[in-house]
């Protein structure tokens, strides 16, 4: 005989307002099973809990239900203070009046009470069919995996590492650096990018307990937090890179020329190349798309100049495989096409770049030996315009959202100009100046009163060529006129885009992503770095468009959360899933197909007793099963039962009202 | 006819057996089978925002709609419930990834089976509220009650009168 104890919380005035407690608790002991029903101001204090401790011990309880507020708010509090008195904290059951009543009926307290009353039936008749669950542990493998190189996955992968855990880092392109590595200067301290970047990046190379795999993609993810299986595609090389010594002959007599993506094709680069020669690792990779030995057969310039004999066209692409325990996605940022903006002349007139373009002109390593020069005619431009908000902001031509880093390169880009030109003049268009940061608005004020710059508040309605300028056509709406800028060169802030491939890696990985492409937290303010997947942690610009100093905390928050998952052993896992039993189940494997996460596999069992002949059934793989039950709705035989939420617990609340 | 005028009179009139009316201040008894992760949290927030919805409700919460055993619609059906409203994630929004689109064409399936054997097709009604959504919540089921009410009573399939 079930010995159930009811608990009915006042919260301050909260309930008791709106709902007559007394009655509440009198309606419960109506219920037979019900061996004490009592109710308290605060449950969930220190008294309150005392209380429920000591009625479950003084009258033998065998469930208990809480009558308070949501059970998603204190679920977790009272099924501690079970465990504290010795009970199985699942024997629990809470019943919504707060959340579900009280509030929400504020008008009508006889209404508010019968619901109550309801509620409180329906969850003592659930506890009566409650049954012991324990914890499961799964074993942990200690490996993290990250993907992408950028500033992101760096950090990630040397905050992990330097806690001792191994980590495996893949980048799709043949070095890491990602977009951090084009910058010249960064706001707000103008400190050179490359010089506070390289040094981490050979630290990521030379890491006892970090193996990085560049020029590879993570193709398949199998698995559950703590157990992910990854399957790495190592894109051909065609370059032993245990060999190769990274002299550089064979990218220096390579006949094939090709444009330079690393400099945004403003220069070109051999078919064998490394992008820039602070590449980590500092081996080159040949192009099969451009190279004439592999697409025609003809050429071997670059295995006759190399020395080792590292060259090799025969290789091919290799899958490794790692087993890991959690992963860190980083990869990064794309630039939106300001193509829509006909008007402007985009793709019409040379002399209209794009700021990384421009960023790669001015960087002293960059293809114009740091001096931005016209792409027309090759001649120092002296006015600049520039736009900002290029696709951002703009409903109508590219994103809603504001991509929160161009206003502030945009004011670097006029000091790095004035540093380069001293007798340029910039101009810059803007909706908005957003300079939210440590010491951000001092540096727009700095690129203002040092350079000198115009800042023009308005939008620029159209660009036509007069002569060798541009002519930039504007609002100049702080004195509500059309403003005319003779331009020699026009740079536009294009928008920050997800990367293309990410949603495509989204369902690889089993996460979501939102309508821009960015995947998804699991929680927008209290869980920025984890995703819904357990064990599947973002950092940087994957997530929203970032400034470096936020994506360097968010990447070091997801290896501090890496690190917290790697602490024990074993993981501790809810045991709220679906259990099979091999008695009822008929083997038709309709489960199999609903499951959302591949976690039921089937099994061969003897077909009675001490037979030798085998039927097939249904298996829960235990540590992949979420306890959505999915599967339970979908049995026929009523083989399959889900903790927690089992047939006999749900229709006894049906059936209680 | 005969319902018409019942009806004018302000008795309610079950939709599915014109004999089985009740007074005019009947109020329905709704079984609403919630998802923890989108539903019952747009429900809890329906509460702490203090937004009023009508009381006829009693919220079973289940860990996603594609839990819903057709068998808890019928049994409610059979025992206290006049209606039963089904909630779950946006398409696309599920917990579980793809939970909610089982539920979404087995519950179809399961609502052309009850028009079949005779109920009207308002009784199980199927919505989707994400955790945001605390007003629309309580828009859902203040239409569900509402529609509830309108069909009246519903006795025709109880146990007791087997």
């Amino acid at each position: 005989m079930a010995r159930v104890g009811v608990f009915v919380c006042f919260c301050g005035a909260n309930i008791a307002d709106f709902i007559d407690v007394p009655a509440v608790v009198e309606e419960a002991k109506k219920v037979k099973e019900v061996k004490v029903s009592v109710l308290y101001k605060y449950m969930c204090s220190d008294p309150g809990q005392q209380m429920i401790r000591d009625a479950i011990i003084q009258n033998r309880l065998t469930s208990v239900v809480v009558a308070a507020c949501s059970p998603r708010m204190h679920e977790k509090t009272f099924r501690k203070a079970l465990s504290d008195a010795g009970m199985n904290p699942y024997l629990l059951e809470v019943a919504n009046i707060r959340e579900h009543s009280s509030w929400v009926h504020q008008k009508d307290k006889k209404a508010a009470t019968e619901k109550a009353n309801d509620l409180i039936r329906m969850a003592i008749a659930k506890s009566i069919a409650n049954e012991q669950l324990h914890e499961i542990s799964v074993p942990v493998t200690k490996r993290a995996l990250v993907i992408g190189g950028g500033i992101a996955g760096i950090q990630a992968a040397l905050d992990i590492a330097d806690a001792r855990i191994p980590v495996t880092l893949v980048e799709k392109s043949p070095s890491i650096g990602g977009r951090m590595a084009q910058l010249d200067e960064t706001f707000p301290t103008l400190d050179c990018s490359q010089c506070i970047l390289t040094p981490k990046m050979v630290d990521v190379a030379s890491h006892p307990y970090i193996e990085l795999i560049p020029y590879a993609e993570v193709i398949e993810l199998d698995g559950y937090v703590g157990n992910y299986k990854a399957k790495i595609k190592k894109k051909a090389s065609y370059v032993n890179f245990d060999t190769c010594t990274g002299c550089g002959a064979c990218t220096q007599k390579c006949p094939v020329k090709v444009p330079n993506e690393f400099n945004m094709n403003i220069d070109k680069r051999k078919a064998i190349y490394t992008p820039f020669p602070q590449a980590v690792p500092n081996k080159p990779v040949i192009d099969a798309e451009h190279c004439t030995m592999l697409l025609k057969g003809k050429c071997g310039i670059c295995a006759k100049v190399c020395e080792k004999g590292s060259i090799d066209y025969k290789m091919v692409d290799e899958v490794i495989e790692r087993e890991i325990g959690a992963v860190v996605v980083a990869t990064g940022y794309d630039l939106w096409d300001p193509k829509p903006y006909e008007e402007y002349g985009v793709g019409r007139y040379k002399d209209i770049i794009t700021s990384l373009e421009f960023e790669r002109m001015v960087s002293a390593s960059g293809p114009t030996n740091g001096v931005p020069l016209r792409p027309s005619d090759g001649k120092v431009p002296k006015n600049v315009v520039f736009i900002k908000c290029i696709g951002s902001r703009d409903e109508a031509k590219g994103i809603e959202y504001c991509s929160k880093i161009c206003c502030m390169y945009t004011a670097k880009h006029a000091i790095l100009l004035h540093h380069k030109v001293h007798d340029s003049h910039a101009y810059i268009f803007y909706m908005d100046i957003r300079a939210a940061g440590k010491g951000y608005e001092e540096f727009v004020k700095r690129a203002q009163v040092e350079t000198a710059a115009t800042y023009l508040r308005g939008r620029v309605s159209k660009i036509y060529k007069k002569g060798d300028k541009l002519m930039v056509r504007g609002e100049d709406a702080q004195i509500g006129q059309v403003v005319e800028v003779e331009a020699d060169l026009v740079v536009l802030a294009t928008a920050v885009i997800a990367p293309h491939e990410n949603p495509a890696l989204a369902r690889l990985l089993g996460i979501s992503y939102d309508k821009y492409g960015y995947l998804s937290e699991a929680h927008p303010k209290l869980r920025p770095v984890e995703t819904a997947k357990a064990g599947i942690f973002l950092a940087g610009c994957t997530q929203a468009p970032k400034d470096i100093p936020d994506t360097v905390a968010q990447a070091s928050a997801c290896a501090a959360k890496v690190c917290g998952l790697f602490a024990g052993d074993t993981l501790k896992k809810d045991p709220m899933i679906s259990t099979i039993s091999n008695e009822f189940c008929s083997g038709c494997l309709n489960c199999v197909k609903v499951c959302p996460y591949q976690a039921i596999v089937t099994e061969e069992i003897p077909l009675g007793h001490g037979s030798k002949e085998l039927r097939t059934v249904a298996k829960i793989n235990e540590g992949v099963c979420q306890g959505c039950g999915s599967c339970v709705a979908i049995c026929r035989s009523m083989a399959i039962s889900l903790a927690g939420f089992t047939d006999p617990q749900i229709i006894n609340e049906i059936v209680a009202i | 006819m005969e319902t018409e005028v019942k009806k004018a009179q302000g008795t309610m009139v079950s939709a599915e057996n014109p004999d089985i009316t009740a007074p005019a201040d009947w109020q329905p008894v709704i079984m609403g089978i919630l998802c923890n992760w989108c539903s019952y949290a747009g429900s809890d927030l329906t509460g702490t925002s203090r937004i009023q919805y009508p009381p006829n409700i009693r919220i079973i919460r289940v860990p996603c709609s594609s839990r819903v055993d057709p068998w808890f619609i019928i049994k409610s059906l059979q025992t206290a419930a006049d209606g039963v409203l089904i909630s779950g994630c946006h398409p696309g929004d599920c917990h579980y990834i793809s939970g909610n689109y089982y539920a979404r064409r087995r519950f179809l399936v399961t609502k052309k089976l009850l028009n079949f054997i005779g109920y009207h097709e308002n009784r199980v009604q199927f919505s989707w509220v994400s955790a945001a959504e605390g007003p629309k919540f309580a828009k859902v089921v203040a239409k569900v009650t509402e529609d509830i009410k309108q069909l009246g009573p519903l006795h025709r399939y109880k146990k007791e009168n087997f």
